[in-house]
């Protein structure tokens, strides 16, 4: 069973790994400060969200997995609104993305 | 297997500061600056299991909380010009 | 008072997590230092049902699983566009009408729609959301409404 979970949170690492450099990546192909933001946010949320999982898996239960469960709340609830306020930033800063406008739902 | 995490994570970063040197606008620089702040914290935890020192924990959590308010604080200067003023906020709707 | 007694609560919490030793000198000043901080935020009309949503606890039991469901299955997505050696994607910008009733139901979506990547709200208001999708399939999916009416749901009756 600890091999399994051992197992597993290897993987996790190496998977949260890999989708941290795939988030910086696209950092740097997309084209303008908007689509930039997108590639970021997989860095934050699946990036993040699998190494704290397998350091999870590997702290056992206790005071070290507390603190992990409050490292990825505050980035759960803490990042999006930075993120908002960046883009809103740049949007009042009269950056235009290169995007086809519409409109749903009127 | 801490190390491979660590080493992804510091490519994550060289990465990610090529786009803060190429900028071009100061917003692409801060986001730069919002995801290296992410990358340190996962890094710290992850140094802190690969030292077996859980305490590095504390300083990813103290971490992650100065990112976001430094991310907001500098936004907030860029808008108004200054960090205090209320009249930033007539930039709204421009 | 029942939003500042359980925002206390979640402060001694925090200060038994950090501190990490429980001996009766460090208990009392943390039970101190959370009772003082919750009477200050009380004092000066911080602590309120928008400030500290305590009562959403459990219907966010349902919501969370699917908002994380909806997040990894975008993540997944977008990283599939990233490592596309032709890098498709085709960013749109959608306007639509939010249906929710509070501005808390509004923050909720505002921050649920940043935080599923490949969509970023950039302007978020009673009449009027502007989202920023990174293809045209995201920003199809997301005027369909399926998110609104869910978070609809999980605010609950104003």
């Amino acid at each position: 069973m600890t091999a399994f979970l051992d197992a597993l949170s290897w993987v996790f690492l190496a998977s949260g790994g890999l989708f941290c450099v795939i988030g910086a990546v696209g950092l740097l192909r997309m084209p303008d400060i908007y689509t930039r933001v997108h590639a970021a946010s997989v860095l934050d949320t699946l990036g993040a969200g699998l190494i704290l999982l397998g350091l999870l898996l590997q702290a056992g239960l206790g005071l070290v997995a507390a603190k992990l469960l409050v490292i990825g709340l505050l980035i759960f609830f803490a990042s999006p609104t930075a993120t908002h306020a960046l883009a809103k930033a740049a949007w009042t800063h009269g950056l235009e993305p290169m995007a086809t406008s519409r409109r749903s739902r009127p | 297997m801490f190390l491979a995490a660590t080493v992804a994570l510091l490519a994550t970063m060289a990465l990610i500061l090529g786009r803060a040197i190429l900028g071009p606008t100061v917003f692409d620089r801060l986001q730069a600056a919002n995801s290296i702040g992410t990358c340190a914290m996962l890094f710290l935890a992850v140094l802190g299991f690969l030292n077996g020192r859980p305490e590095f924990l504390d300083l990813a959590i103290i971490y992650g909380l100065l990112n976001v308010i430094g991310t907001v604080a500098v936004l907030r200067y860029f808008r108004g010009g200054s960090l205090v003023d209320p009249a930033g906020d007539r930039g709204e709707g421009q | 008072m029942f939003y500042a007694a359980s925002a206390g609560l979640a402060l001694y919490a925090f200060w038994l997590l950090l501190s990490g030793h429980f001996e009766a000198f460090l208990l009392s000043a943390g039970a101190a230092s959370a009772l003082a901080v919750a009477w200050l935020s009380h004092r000066m009309d911080l602590i309120d049902r928008e400030g500290h949503p305590v009562h959403l606890g459990p219907r966010a039991l349902l919501y969370w699983p699917w908002l994380l469901a909806e997040i990894v299955r975008s993540a997944w997505d977008v990283s599939r566009i990233i490592v596309h050696p032709r890098l498709p994607i085709s960013p749109t910008l959608v306007r639509f009408r939010p249906s929710q009733r509070t501005d808390l139901g509004r923050v909720i979506l505002a921050n649920s729609i940043t935080l599923t990547p490949g969509t970023i709200t950039i302007e978020a208001s009673a009449e009027e959301f502007l989202v920023h999708a990174l293809t045209e399939a995201g920003a199809d999916a997301l005027a369909t409404g399926d998110m609104d009416r869910r978070v609809t749901g999980f605010e609950g009756s104003p």
